[in-house]
């Protein structure tokens, strides 16, 4: 396709977008009504899928050696650790390294803490080959020497994990079927469009247009309506989950668990509406459009 | 060039509007079409520009075999071919100018090319100070005229017309039947189908009669009705 032919269909595209009125706004509505739905859904399964995550990596015990403790009493009861079958692995994790993490998840405050004054333990973070094995280790663990305390979360995660389970599977699906109504809507809408438009198609046609030259023109207008459709979906949700998050976060905090933070998340969620918005309009206009290309 | 061989043509209701028809039409011929409503000149006009196909037999067009090309390959027949209608057939929402110029964008022609190209054929039928008017702003006559200019923008070697005076009064039917006779001098195959007794008995050239699906009189420089026999 040559560039002016590109050119054409845009500001062809843009036209039949303001001469259609109405009907472009009643497609616009359908987008933005599916993607705000979409955008709500997909902040909930991400948070759940975070949480899932966060609740994986507690399926291990944290084993806190006591202050004090020397390298080779630590490399001892690293043998005994790992002498126990249910054990997967090891790791070490300095009590700086500690440090570390909770600074990056709580906040620079407790920089404060740095050097001599570090309250932590050195950790071995050892991982066990089922959920459900953490609490047998915890306990042997805590008969061994140099062990100040074996700490284990994964004690509520079976039940945990099933309502994870179920928020994603009926939020995908919600989704998804979503999204199948957007694109039937959008569909319809621009049918309407076209069907007054049917004899100028076949007047394309019969000049000698092909199926692509009259095709783009349409698709690139559903792809509009779906772009423009994303604005106000997308204002909103990130409005909303910046308050929201604010209010849970407070909540959350005594639990252990944290939402993704606005930000990055929301940046993420943002581009996957506009992708979605545009393939929905392209989709849906390039789905009615067949129909009468048919020669 | 064209030609058709024994092609048929048999619809779903069994109305057969082709019955062995075997035709060649040289470059550059002008030929009439006529008979009554209902005779098969509309589905001969449309199985040439493909918008119908033959239940059986082959016509050629150009280069291009009708029963062979994928229906990809059918706007590439349909630039070597003008097509004009007694319903003029203009996009209502663009201008004079836009109308003409569109069958130029579809081969991608650039812009200053297409822009010259507008010009030149609605100085060839006479409308250079209505550019930028709207099809329904326009008489009749005008409107056929700018359709007759689309039709040749993309210099096509054929040009086929189904009733192009057929909402026409008489003078304005002469005015258009000017603009015709003159494309065709320039070399371009004209195939007419038309009722309008006057202008095939004035105008004489080649003649195909039919009737009830098949080809009745093939005649150069022909009359309406067959004087001959004295039908």
């Amino acid at each position: 396709m040559k560039a002016i032919t590109v050119k054409r269909h845009l500001v062809e595209s843009f036209k039949s977008l303001k001469r259609n009125g109405w009907m472009s706004v009643a497609a616009f509505s359908a987008v933005t009504v599916t993607l705000l739905l979409v955008g709500v859904l997909l902040s909930i399964i991400m948070n759940v899928n975070k949480i899932a995550a966060d609740i994986e990596n507690d399926v291990q015990v944290r084993v806190l050696i006591d202050r004090g403790t020397t390298s080779k009493q630590r490399e001892v009861l690293k043998k005994q650790l790992s002498g126990l079958n249910s054990v997967h692995n090891i790791k070490f994790s300095s009590k700086e390294q500690e440090l570390k993490n909770v600074v990056g998840s709580y906040g620079n405050e407790f920089k404060l803490f740095g050097g001599d004054d570090n309250p932590l333990n050195d950790v071995y973070v050892v991982k066990t080959k089922k959920p459900s094995q953490t609490v047998k280790v915890a306990k042997e663990v805590r008969k061994m020497k140099h062990v100040y305390d074996a700490k284990y979360g994964g004690a509520s995660a079976k039940k945990l994990f099933k309502i994870v389970d179920g928020i994603q599977k009926w939020g995908m699906g919600i989704s998804l079927l979503l999204l199948f109504v957007a694109v039937f809507l959008i569909s319809n809408t621009i049918k309407i469009t076209i069907l007054s438009r049917r004899n100028e198609i076949s007047i394309m046609r019969l000049v000698g247009a092909t199926n692509s030259f009259i095709r783009w023109p349409f698709i690139l207008e559903g792809a509009w309506t779906g772009l423009f459709g994303a604005i106000l979906p997308i204002i909103v949700v990130d409005i909303g989950y910046a308050w929201i998050h604010g209010i849970l976060s407070a909540s959350l905090a005594s639990t252990g668990y944290r939402l993704l933070s606005p930000g990055i998340f929301l940046v993420q969620i943002d581009i996957l509406m506009i992708l979605i918005g545009i393939l929905i309009g392209a989709i849906g206009s390039g789905l009615s459009m067949r129909k009468f290309l048919k020669i | 060039m064209i030609e058709f061989k024994h092609v048929f043509k048999e619809y779903d209701n069994n109305v057969i509007a082709a019955n062995d028809f075997n035709i060649t039409i040289k470059q550059g011929e002008f030929v009439y079409v006529v008979g009554p409503s209902g005779a098969g000149k509309s589905t001969f006009i449309k199985m040439m520009y493909r918008e119908e196909m033959p239940t059986s037999g082959q016509i050629k067009i150009n280069e291009f075999e009708l029963e062979k090309i994928k229906n990809k390959e059918v706007p590439f027949l349909r630039r070597e071919l003008g097509v004009v209608f007694q319903d003029f057939k203009l996009l209502p929402r663009l201008t004079v100018f836009e109308n003409v110029a569109y069958a130029q964008q579809v081969i991608e022609k650039s812009p200053e090319e297409v822009k010259e190209r507008v010009e030149r054929v609605l100085e060839l039928v006479g409308l250079t100070d209505k550019t930028t008017m709207f099809p329904n702003e326009l008489s009749g006559g005008e409107q056929q005229r700018i359709a007759i200019a689309r039709a040749i923008a993309n210099k096509p070697r054929v040009l086929i017309a189904d009733e192009p005076t057929g909402n026409l009064d008489p003078n304005t039917a002469n005015d258009i039947m000017e603009i015709i006779e003159r494309i065709n001098k320039e070399g371009t195959t004209v195939v007419m189908a038309t009722h309008n007794s006057s202008i095939v008995n004035e105008r004489k050239h080649r003649v195909l009669e039919i009737d009830d699906g098949r080809i009745i009189r093939d005649q150069k420089r022909g009359g309406y009705k067959d004087e001959s026999n004295n039908r």
